[in-house]
């Protein structure tokens, strides 16, 4: 017989108020058949570097592989770029820049990113499946969202080319010359377009370093410069390891450098350029806290906590990997997200109705598996919902804890994948004091039918970005970016253009 | 003294929950990007079949057009693989000759359509009396109509009370409430008027979307409001309620997104037609002909199914 202590078990999340759940089935009365994507990736087996608007041989001579990780097979080779790339690169766009790039009346750079813009839509679906190919992320991402987001960066910002003079009342925006720009993995085209898109506008040259393990769509994406006439040396693309990028961002010929990735990263590359006079740009890491009140639309606020902690596998930078729930509705929450991920479809991500597809890489996946360790030596309650996983490729299901406080690593540290740490709160200070204590500060959710709390919420929370009763929402016009450890700077609307150049 | 409306309002919502419109409507768009393919989409186009009440509800409605529905309603297609519909869904004055058309032990049941349908604009007792006669002359299942403006004027005993009673009315048979979602407006009032409706009904009976006498009927978003009241209300009492979406439901496409969201929200017990249906008269050929399509893999010419819902 267990003796009363025993039958107690310790749960920090209270479930008075809900009553025993009947069991629904998700079963396999109706299942879907595989439904690929078919279209052609059209890559190529090796790809050159993108410099003064040619593809060139690497100067180390060197390749790397590329890998599918939702197959671990290889997609395509790729320049090994060494410090003589980045600086014939840089070369190539200071050329650019003093021969006319940097003088040419914006509406006719306008011309040339509309030209971008209506490419890039015309090969949607070839660059869908290539960069699903390359990243692991389900086609209907890169389908419905990548693709089309980073077209509309291109119109936004052509948009902006001829109106410059209009930015600040009584002066005018001039560019700063050769941008140095680093971007992640997590949203390879998407991070390049509305990097490159905004320093076009102004009228600055860029060499940009994609990430080592999704270069794929920037090369491809150069082939859309070609075809656009963009004038050589106007965007460079290096594509290398790591180290590649630590030198692109510390050249001196960088007027400018705006980086995205890890705080870690930052941390090295704000040290690299120190007593330098380049303007820099960074965004980082995040720890969202999205934070449900009782009086939340519960269903709806559910799907939120899905799309802001399981798109892109949890692979955001905004991702709510926090989830900060009012005490009363604790109970209801839970279930109703375990019901929820019950139906998420883990799988290969070329199939139309995968819902979460392929960890980035190996690395990323065994990094993630740590912080699952971590959890639950912490003594938090791991859950994940019955799935089968592809027998091979990196695949990680969706994964909730319960049972988390503050002080736990996985509730502080950055995890960037399908990892949700729930924690409760009882009053407003209480989720304000919990969502503000982390060094990040990037985005915010607030769930509530109170329009009053929102507003004094999103006057509250240190976070760039606070969404209210939705999550993980981006448009080109609005701007994007960190306070505190999370960075400085803004990509998008007129804010993300000033960065990009000089009022006179 | 009567209770004021925002009083019964804010009651209910304080027990039920609300509903946000852009966070639904985002949820149901990602049922319309699921690609159904091949043996997938064969087994939902038959199990829409199966699904199907097929309606008429014309006041230029005779007995033979009603008993020319009764045969397709049996015998949809020539290939036997494919069932017959769940029921047809006629006026009550056209019980009788539906029944006559279908006799005793038919395979398609008999629905009708009551309590002064579509307003509901009518005495109890006038209404009750509907539901009796259509029982009385063959009828399996009654759709009613509640009683709408006794809902928005925050009245919801005077709603569950007409519910208790048409119920009583209709003795065994299974009872459908239409809601008439496009004149409660809203997706917090939806979701309030199928709790409404849920405390009284029986496991067995159905809440129906709208008549498909006004502009706007069954959406996407609203069937969403519903399954999940539905489930709600499963999980918290254990009564399985059935489901009804009904008008503007028209192509084999629409049909098999309403089936995904049944699929992914209530689960596989819900996906058989005792416990959901389409209230769809042109939607029929429709299914027919994508399921010839999959069969043969080319499409038919136009006038081997008949567009226009009038002419089974």
């Amino acid at each position: 017989m267990p003796t009363l202590q025993e039958k107690k078990p310790a749960r920090p999340i209270r479930r008075s108020h809900v009553r025993p759940l009947r069991e629904l089935i998700f079963g396999d009365l109706w299942e879907y058949d595989p439904a690929p994507e078919t279209a052609d990736p059209k890559l190529k087996p090796r790809y050159d570097l993108f410099i003064g608007g040619r593809f060139v041989l690497p100067a180390t001579g060197k390749y790397f592989d590329s890998i599918n990780p939702a197959n671990e097979q290889k997609l395509a080779e790729l320049a090994l770029g060494g410090a003589a790339d980045v600086d014939a690169a840089y070369q190539a766009a200071a050329r650019a820049f003093d021969s006319g790039w940097g003088r040419m009346p914006g509406r006719e750079r306008g011309k040339f990113l509309y030209r971008v813009a209506r490419l890039l839509q015309d090969r949607a679906r070839e660059f869908a499946v290539a960069e699903t190919m390359d990243n692991g992320k389900p086609i209907k991402e890169t389908r419905d969202f990548d693709v089309p987001m980073a077209a509309a960066h291109f119109f936004y910002h052509a948009g902006w080319a001829d109106k410059l003079d209009y930015v600040a009342p009584g002066r005018r925006m001039a560019p700063l010359g050769v941008v140095g720009q680093v971007i992640p993995w997590n949203f390879p085209l998407l991070m390049l377009s509305w990097k490159i898109a905004p320093a076009l506008a102004v009228g600055n040259c860029v060499v940009i370093k994609p990430a080592t393990n999704t270069s794929i769509t920037a090369v491809k994406l150069a082939e859309i410069f070609q075809d656009a006439g963009l004038p050589p040396g106007v965007v460079n693309v290096i594509t290398g390891p790591g180290a590649t990028g630590g030198i692109l961002m510390a050249h001196p010929a960088a007027a400018k450098i705006a980086f995205t990735g890890s705080t870690e990263v930052g941390k090295v590359i704000m040290r690299s350029v120190a007593g330098s006079d380049k303007r820099m740009t960074m965004e980082l890491g995040g720890k969202a806290a999205n934070i449900v009140f009782d009086d939340a639309p519960i269903d709806q606020a559910v799907e939120g906590i899905v799309n802001g902690i399981f798109f892109n596998q949890g692979q955001v930078c905004c991702a709510g990997s926090r989830l900060l729930v009012h005490e009363p509705v604790a109970g209801l929450v839970v279930a109703k997200l375990k019901q929820r991920l019950r139906v998420l479809r883990v799988g290969d991500p070329l199939d139309k109705n995968t819902d979460v597809g392929a960890i980035v890489s190996r690395a990323q996946l065994e990094t993630i598996q740590r912080y699952l360790d971590i959890g639950v030596k912490e003594g938090a309650e791991m859950w994940q919902p019955p799935c089968r996983l592809p027998p091979k490729g990196f695949f990680m299901p969706p994964t909730i804890f319960t049972g988390v406080t503050q002080s736990h690593r996985i509730a502080r540290e950055e995890i960037f994948g399908p990892v949700l740490s729930i924690l409760t709160f009882r009053t407003i200070d209480e989720a304000i004091e919990k969502a503000n204590n982390t060094a990040y500060g990037l985005s915010a959710g607030v769930w509530t039918d109170k329009g009053s709390r929102i507003l004094k919420m999103s006057t509250e929370l240190k976070a760039g970005v606070v969404w209210a009763n939705t999550f993980n929402k981006f448009d080109p016009a609005s701007p994007f970016g960190g306070y505190k450890e999370s960075g400085f700077g803004r990509e998008g609307g007129r804010q993300g253009l000033l960065d990009y150049g000089k009022l006179i | 003294m009567p209770p004021t409306v925002p009083a019964a309002f804010r009651r209910l919502f304080s027990e039920i929950g609300t509903v946000d419109a852009v966070g639904v409507e985002e949820r149901v768009a990602k049922y319309t990007t699921r690609s159904i393919k091949k043996r997938a989409k064969l087994f939902g186009l038959k199990l829409a079949v199966s699904m199907l009440d097929l309606t008429t509800l014309e006041g230029k409605d005779t007995p033979g057009k009603v008993e020319s529905l009764c045969r397709k309603a049996v015998r949809p297609h020539d290939d036997p693989g494919i069932p017959p519909v769940a029921a047809v869904c006629v006026y009550p004055a056209m019980v009788r000759p539906a029944r006559r058309a279908l006799g005793a032990a038919a395979p398609v049941r008999i629905a009708s359509v009551a309590t002064a349908f579509p307003s509901g604009q009518m005495p109890l007792k006038t209404r009750l009396a509907e539901v009796r006669t259509a029982v009385a002359d063959g009828a399996d299942e009654i759709d009613m109509v509640i009683n709408r403006g006794a809902f928005l004027a925050g009245e919801f005993a005077r709603v569950q009370d007409e519910i208790a009673a048409v119920l009583a009315a209709c003795g065994d048979a299974p009872l459908k409430v239409i809601l008439e979602t496009s004149e409660l407006e809203t997706y917090d009032n939806i979701r309030a008027a199928s709790f409404l409706a849920m405390r009284v009904l029986r496991a067995g009976d159905f809440i129906k979307t709208s008549t498909g006498k006004t502009a706007a009927n069954a959406t996407l978003g609203n069937n969403q409001v519903m399954l999940e009241a539905i489930r709600d209300f499963y999980l918290e009492t254990g009564t399985p309620v059935g489901m009804k979406p009904a008008g503007g439901i028209r192509t084999a496409k629409q049909a098999l997104q309403f089936l995904v969201a049944v699929k992914e929200t209530l689960g596989d017990a819900w996906l058989t037609n005792a416990r959901y249906r389409f209230g769809a008269s042109s939607l029929l050929n429709d299914l027919l002909r994508q399921i010839e399509k999959e069969r043969t893999g080319a499409y038919q010419a136009p006038y081997y199914f008949s567009e226009a819902a009038e002419s089974y």
